[in-house]
């Protein structure tokens, strides 16, 4: 039987600031499944509107009423705005029947990283993608956490100044908070701490991320056990270069062996730099870029799923009929 | 010349949060409550304790806790008669939800720390530390890095948002004399009466007393300083000194200058596990400008890789990495010694 070609899903992007428009940009030039019909914002004058509409995207500053209003309504929106607006807009959604991703640190839905999590979550209306650090470390403590049990997991991101909007800025809190929890509801840590730091240097440095992990101290010693460690570290980021061609090791993980100080436990350190496809933001913006990869690629799969059971709906009525 | 104006401001002792560097995060109850009664006894207004790196420092990244903060901010409360007990937090690092256990630990002054152009980042800290009833301050760190002007306009972010005295500090010891007095005279200028202006000094470049009183003349009204200069890097400005000399200079602080000795030589200087030095290292620091707590992560990263901590400092310093990122030693340190084994 020959192949027939799916249409594209189509998608609505609500937020027209950097985020939103970059992902603009990541589901047009890298998506395989997914076609932007919608660019909603609230700001006429926004440069993201502008962009979307010389691109022949139809765009509203008319917000989320606007959009349930239309007569076709998109497969997939994806909110930019904030923590707040979700939550009042993902009713709204789920109402409508629309796949929500969510990139805002509002966790309506359950956290996602799509190279850890995505199959085993069921059909969801709704999934978060957690924070650009989550997206960049809770693969890695999840590679540690499939070989070893990490008690602790730690990490630190450094983003570039330029890089952090008023968002970001106004609730540093939540971003440690929502990505401290991820570690340990993704990575599958015991317990995860997050750290945050802008720096303004000029050239702006692109993201970086540390990861620690408390293993146990056999693991943290040259042998098998630490082999397969490298091995699971290894795959998770070629996983990870799959969607961010940026994303890479700075240098070999280091283990230290166990401390009296760490519980007895040894450690590994993971030194990853992320740096951006350049969509919107500079390369420096990693942060950016990380996450709106993520969810492109999550809906990218997501939408694979939905054509799959279309098939599969298509080929059960064929076989009663 | 000799002036013959009268000054008068007040000292802070930190001894027990940027001490705690040079302790790599070991002090016990035991020390806490000592070190407030010596300093308690000298008249020393504001004590502060925290891990080094503030609330919710204790990590991989910055070193555990032999004791929970939590713990020696309330053996702190406890042992204080008339001193105010302080905690320092960094957002990005620690939260809302950290300012409220110390708090309700009994600490009544909250000092918000930044790297001195991201003062937006702590705007929600100020105003809960506010509602809390606390006292405020504000740290603007590694104030080198930015231009007087800049640096005024980042206090009145911070005083805006409820900070009540916002301070130049020298993280890194890089200030030398009139670089502090511009900064504190562009503080004074843009606060006027909204917020007092502090300073913050360290002893890479020995510098910390001398830079004080530059800092006290151009307006500074709250000064830093750690009992025998116990702290980050070469140490901070010694207490005992700052008041020996201010009174000297007529700077009044109503510290007791017999006991401001007697306490560091007495009862820190028995404690100390590794007296503060100027030595290549953390010169280093001062002049590349260096982040002061990096230095014995430094160090520890040079014995385990084999290369100079100078030579690391040396290269953070050459890549503007901020306060926080003690991460980035062990990748300058592994790369270092990469490019000494191919060459």
């Amino acid at each position: 039987m020959p192949e027939t070609t799916t249409p594209k899903r189509t998608a609505a992007i609500v937020g027209s600031g950097n985020i939103g428009t970059d992902l603009m940009f990541k589901i047009m030039r890298r998506s395989e499944h997914l076609e932007v019909k919608y660019m909603i914002g609230v700001d006429p004058a926004s440069d993201g509107l502008a962009r979307a509409a010389r691109l022949g995207i139809t765009t509203s500053a008319g917000g989320v009423d606007w959009l349930l209003a239309q007569d076709e309504l998109p497969d997939f929106v994806f909110e930019c705005t904030s923590a707040k607006a979700h939550a009042v807009n993902a009713p709204r959604y789920k109402a409508a029947g629309i796949h929500a991703i969510d990139l805002t640190p509002a966790a309506v839905g359950p956290y996602l990283c799509p190279v850890v999590n995505l199959d085993s979550l069921e059909d969801v209306l709704n999934v978060n993608m957690i924070t650009c650090a989550g997206q960049a470390t809770t693969p890695l403590v999840a590679a540690v956490s499939s070989v070893v049990p990490v008690s602790y997991a730690e990490i630190v991101a450094s983003i570039a100044s330029k890089s952090a909007g008023p968002g970001t800025r106004a609730n540093v809190d939540e971003f440690t908070e929502t990505t401290s929890r991820a570690l340990e509801v993704v990575g599958g840590a015991k317990r995860g701490k997050a750290i945050i730091i802008i720096n303004p240097v000029e050239p702006p440095m692109i993201m970086r991320n540390t990861v620690y992990c408390a293993i146990p101290a056999k693991a943290a010693e040259p042998g098998a056990l630490q082999d397969k460690i490298r091995a699971a570290i290894a795959a998770a980021v070629a996983s990870i270069q799959d969607y961010v061609p940026g994303y890479a090791l700075r240098v070999e993980p280091q283990f230290d062996t166990a401390r009296e100080d760490w519980d007895g436990n040894g450690r590994v350190g993971i030194w990853v730099q992320v740096r951006g496809a350049a969509d919107y933001l500079p390369e420096y913006a990693g942060n950016l870029d990380i996450i709106t990869a993520a969810a492109t690629r999550t809906a990218d799969l997501l939408a694979e799923r939905m054509n799959a059971n279309t098939r599969n709906d298509a080929a059960t009525v064929g076989a009663h009929s | 010349m000799t002036t013959t104006a009268e000054f008068s401001v007040r000292l802070t002792d930190t001894t027990l949060r940027d001490g705690s560097h040079a302790m790599s995060h070991k002090f016990t109850e035991q020390h806490v409550r000592s070190i407030v009664r010596a300093l308690d006894d000298a008249k020393v207004e504001v004590i502060e304790v925290t891990h080094g790196d503030g609330l919710g420092g204790s990590s991989f990244n910055y070193g555990f806790s032999l004791t929970p903060e939590l713990d020696l901010v309330r053996a702190a409360v406890d042992e204080a008669r008339n001193a105010k007990i302080a905690v320092l937090m960094l957002p990005g690092l620690g939260t809302i939800h950290d300012l409220n256990q110390a708090h309700d630990a009994g600490a009544s002054l909250a000092r918000i720390a930044t790297h001195c152009t991201e003062a937006d980042v702590s705007i929600q800290h100020f105003q809960h530390a506010r509602k809390l009833g606390m006292e405020t301050v504000g740290f603007l760190m590694l104030a080198h890095r930015t231009t007087p002007e800049n640096l005024a306009k980042q206090a009145r972010i911070m005083a805006d948002a409820g900070c009540q005295c916002v301070y130049v500090v020298d993280s890194a010891g890089a200030l030398i004399l009139e670089d502090v007095s511009d900064r504190v005279e562009a503080l004074v200028s843009e606060l006027g009466t909204d917020a007092q202006v502090g300073f913050h000094g360290h002893q890479n470049m020995s510098f910390g007393v001398a830079n004080s009183v530059f800092a006290v003349r151009a307006g500074a009204k709250q000064i830093d300083g750690t009992l025998m200069a116990l702290g980050a890097g070469a140490g901070n400005s010694p207490t005992e000194v700052l008041a020996a000399s201010f009174e000297r200079l007529n700077i009044h602080t109503g510290v007791d200058v017999q006991g401001a000795m007697a306490a560091a030589e007495d009862t820190v200087k028995p404690i100390i596990t590794r007296m503060p030095v100027m030595d290549r290292a953390s010169i280093m620091q001062g002049y590349a400008g260096v982040y002061s707590s990096f230095l014995i992560h430094a160090e520890r990263a040079a014995e385990r890789y084999g290369v100079p901590a100078y030579r690391i400092l040396e290269e953070i310093g050459k890549a503007g990495y901020v306060g926080g990122q003690e991460d980035m030693i062990v990748d300058v340190a592994v790369t270092l010694a990469a490019a000494n084994k191919a060459t």
